[in-house]
């Protein structure tokens, strides 16, 4: 790596402080294990990097009933994948959560960091997406929210302003009898990126399907929702829906996968996570 | 930068630059060349070392980051200079080693493995070292030390 100057704030405004002083030159660590790959790779560099673990309140990991979850800036995939709440009421976060890298690269990584990274085929995303999960920002001009369907904007690109950080993620509390899958599709068990990521929540007020690896961002599959937002669910309005799904689909082909393979295994794995909700929800 | 650190048991005063990884900091600074640099980006887990009681890649961990923690490398594995872990004997009887390259990694992984699921099925063993390639591709025997350690450790 190429020298940089390392900080430790002690409070958040002074983490934005500095960001905001040396512009796009500063990069947020929080776990690091994006930010010291890109660095080594010259894929990124920093004149500056700002360490965010000693910065006190963005490390919790919360669940209300009123509230529903928060997820600091720090918390760890692992965290979320042992989580006892999580694994209840949140289970197909807590599914990508452990089929991110290795344990090792668990211990670590954030899920506020999977977030910021962007990558189309990041495994948190979907789960999040599907669970309406939204986004805190902090800048030197206070606190916004965003939607996270909303917070991508391309591969590796979202909304934040150089200077600006992600603070927690706000998770509403599910609604009874909830279904909540993941599907994760690669060429191996471990240590993959997903060639196709599905995420779908169903319940009986709402059902929303994510799709991961086939965008240029997370997206939601809104007109194979609309074929089953308060209508009967079974076999044919899955396979209709399922179908819809693989035409809203934009995947490219690289070495992972042909883009008509990923439109195929989005049709599948759309058909076989409905399915699972559905019978989640029973 | 000075750091204090408790490594392998020992209170250590180490001068560290912000862009050395830990990896970097244990086999040059601390003179600790059991941690191995494999890929040194993460994905190849021959660099596991055990942070305050959790496995990371190193590679991955500044070195400054371990100011006033504890971290245990494969040289804190073995309880006594003439003696050895069950898991590095387990290894050496098994033939749980083929070039050797992954095996540190491989040894602080099962460690904090066993130390988390002392009796772990093969499934649990799997999941547990999927971050630890092995080029040799020797996991057969790499999974059948873990479990004799895990059942010698148990008795």
């Amino acid at each position: 790596m190429r020298r940089f100057e390392y900080f430790e704030p002690a409070t958040l405004g002074e983490a934005i402080g500095l960001l905001a002083r040396y512009q796009g030159r500063a990069q947020a660590l929080a776990g690091g294990t994006d930010l010291l790959v890109e660095l080594k790779e010259q894929l990124r560099s920093a004149d500056c990097v700002v360490n965010l673990k000693k910065i006190p309140g963005i490390g919790a990991l919360a669940f209300d009933a009123r509230e529903g979850l928060r997820i600091g800036a720090l918390v760890t995939a692992r965290e979320i994948e042992l989580s006892e709440v999580i694994l209840r009421l949140y289970p197909s976060l807590a599914q990508a959560a452990r089929e991110l890298g290795s344990i090792q690269v668990r211990n670590r990584a954030t899920i506020v960091g999977n977030v910021c990274r962007a990558s189309p085929s990041a495994d948190t995303l979907p789960p999040l997406i599907a669970d309406a999960a939204q986004v805190t920002v902090n800048g030197k001009n206070g606190e916004r929210h965003v939607p996270l369907e909303d917070f991508f904007t391309g591969p590796g690109r979202t909304v934040l302003s150089p200077g600006e950080l992600v603070t927690e993620l706000r998770l509403p509390a599910p609604a009874p009898r909830t279904g909540k899958v993941y599907i994760k599709h690669g060429r191996r068990k471990a240590m993959e990126l997903a060639t196709v990521g599905v995420a779908v929540s169903l319940s009986a007020a709402d059902v929303r399907i994510v799709l991961g690896a086939v965008a240029p961002t997370p997206i939601r599959a809104r007109r194979a929702e609309e074929l089953l937002r308060g209508r009967k669910i079974d076999a044919s309005s899955i396979e209709r829906a399922a179908q819809a799904a693989v035409e809203e689909s934009r995947p490219i082909s690289n070495v992972r996968a042909s883009a008509e393979y990923r439109r195929e295994m989005v049709g599948v794995l759309t058909r076989r996570a409905l399915t699972k909700a559905l019978e989640a929800t029973r | 930068m000075k750091i204090s650190l408790t490594l392998n048991g020992e209170a250590r005063e180490l001068e560290v630059e912000p862009c050395r990884s830990l990896l970097d900091v244990l086999r040059n600074e601390a003179g600790l060349p059991g941690t191995k640099k494999g890929c040194d980006v993460g994905d190849c887990g021959a660099c596991t070392v055990i942070l305050d009681g959790k496995p990371v890649n190193s590679c991955l961990v500044l070195g400054v980051e371990a100011e006033g923690r504890e971290v245990t490398t494969i040289e804190g594995i073995q309880p006594a200079p003439d003696r050895l872990h069950p898991l590095q004997e387990k290894f050496m009887q098994l033939g749980g080693a083929q070039c050797g390259f992954c095996t540190p990694g491989m040894i602080v992984m099962a460690k904090a493995l066993l130390d988390e699921n002392p009796s772990p099925t093969e499934e649990e063993i799997r999941f547990g070292i999927a971050g630890n390639i092995c080029r040799c591709t020797g996991y057969t025997k790499i999974v059948e030390a873990i479990q004799a350690a895990a059942e010698e450790m148990g008795k």
